[in-house]
């Protein structure tokens, strides 16, 4: 995983930002955008990193960056209402304040692509930790061989990006693939689980790095279906989702066996987490 | 004017058969096409025949009395659609219809099940690969059960 990006200043202190935009993705999935109050460059991130939100009053929370790389002065994250943190996090105005710690975390292995095909596989809202990622590939075409992402989400009305999605897929030797669970009668694109879309999907294992993001049951099945493939497990990567608190590997409620996952993760690579993904008790 | 062997030899379904079970599928085949919207069976009705997609795309569809219908599965080229026929009572089990104009090559369930019956080793080879079939779409019906992507899980 490539080397964490991390802030100057004290890890634990958060900084001031200002709500610029609440825009609703679905019917319970919101986009934040904000900006530094202080700090008009705002903070580098690495696709794939997270910061932890403080909504104050209320309570603080892991959220995974799902903006651009290249525009650090702005930070755009992509957070599902479902409790209580999220709610007031997702129903803040624009002009109110949030604190941001970080950016925390190991990225996506954008170094490890290099100058091979990209596959990214995302599941649900988990295609908001990957966008940073596509749109690094997207912005260093050269670096990069082929493109593609595979993405499933419940229904249609659950879809991230829909626009972007299209929008990706215009671009020079870009593949996208998008598939639902269930379907109206009036939805006309692909139903089925994600794996269904490998079969549509013109993949070169030999050359190609696979990033997945999603539940952690789909990552495996997606997992065992790139291996199926022809893809080394060390050319597997995934995002791992836990109780993230302190985001510098200090508290431990991210533990997940020997790695942490603020610190060590939340990229990881298959080969890493591989029999834990099948552990029941973890 | 293009035979149907070489479509069946080179459908991914059939891939690595035998070339004289090809020759036997091949009188049991004639190509179909459909437009979009077409249904192509419904539940209940007499299941007795498969296709092979070769181009456009089926959708396959649940309904439940008060309940719009859904799409369960999509189906694309190189796939297959349909195995009620190979198993009594011979009824489908679901509605498709054409998603996008479609072309297929139809399998005249009943004359493959005689050649099956006469022949088992062609009733071995055409059992393994639907099971294959079947298998796959099971795992992906259990994924599907599983609702992964529920905020409620």
């Amino acid at each position: 995983m490539t080397m964490a990006t991390t802030t100057t200043t004290d890890p634990m202190l958060p900084r001031p930002y200002l709500v610029r935009q609440v825009a609703k993705e679905t019917p319970d999935i919101f986009t934040l955008t904000l900006e530094p109050e202080n700090d008009p460059n705002g903070d580098m991130f690495l696709p794939g990193q997270f910061s932890m939100l403080w909504v104050f009053g209320v309570g603080e929370l892991p959220i995974s960056i799902s903006g651009d790389p290249a525009s650090p002065d702005r930070l755009v994250y992509t957070v599902r209402s479902v409790g209580q943190a999220t709610h007031s996090l997702v129903s803040q105005r624009v002009g109110e304040s949030v604190g941001v710690r970080g950016p925390f975390g190991a990225g996506w292995p954008a170094e490890v692509a290099r100058n091979r095909d990209v596959i990214v596989v995302a599941g649900g809202i988990g295609l908001a930790p990957l966008r940073p990622l596509i749109y690094h590939v997207l912005g260093n075409r050269r670096d990069y061989k082929r493109l593609v992402v595979l993405y499933g989400a419940r229904s249609p009305r659950e879809l991230l990006y829909r626009k972007e999605l299209a929008s990706w897929a215009r671009h020079h030797e870009t593949q996208v693939l998008v598939t639902v669970d269930y379907g109206g009668l009036g939805w006309r694109g692909h139903v089925g689980v994600v794996t269904t879309l490998f079969k549509y999907a013109r993949l070169q294992a030999p050359r190609s790095v696979a990033m997945i993001c999603g539940p952690e049951i789909m990552m495996r099945f997606v997992a065992r279906e790139l291996e199926a493939q022809g893809l080394a497990r060390d050319d597997i990567y995934l995002s791992m989702e836990r109780n993230m608190k302190c985001g510098v590997g200090l508290c431990g409620h991210c533990q997940y066996e020997k790695h942490f996952v603020c610190k060590d993760g939340p990229v990881f690579r298959y080969e890493q987490v591989r029999s834990l993904l099948e552990k029941y008790e973890l | 004017m293009e035979t149907l062997e070489p479509i069946i030899a080179n459908h991914p379904f059939f891939a690595g058969l035998d070339g004289g079970f090809t020759n036997l599928m091949v009188g049991c085949a004639s190509n179909v096409r459909f437009q979009a919207g077409d249904y192509i069976f419904k539940e209940g009705d007499p299941a007795n025949t498969f296709y092979l997609i070769r181009e456009g795309r089926v959708a396959v569809e649940v309904f439940a009395p008060q309940h719009k219908p859904i799409i369960v599965a999509t189906l694309g080229v190189g796939e297959i659609l349909g195995w009620s026929w190979l198993l009594p009572p011979y009824h489908w089990k679901n509605h498709a219809h054409a998603v996008e104009d479609t072309r297929a090559i139809a399998l005249d369930g009943k004359c493959l099940r005689t050649k099956c019956e006469q022949n088992h080793d062609l009733g071995y080879e055409v059992l393994k690969r639907f099971a294959r079939i079947i298998e796959q779409r099971l795992e992906a019906t259990r994924l599907q059960l599983l609702d992964v992507y529920s905020a409620r899980r």
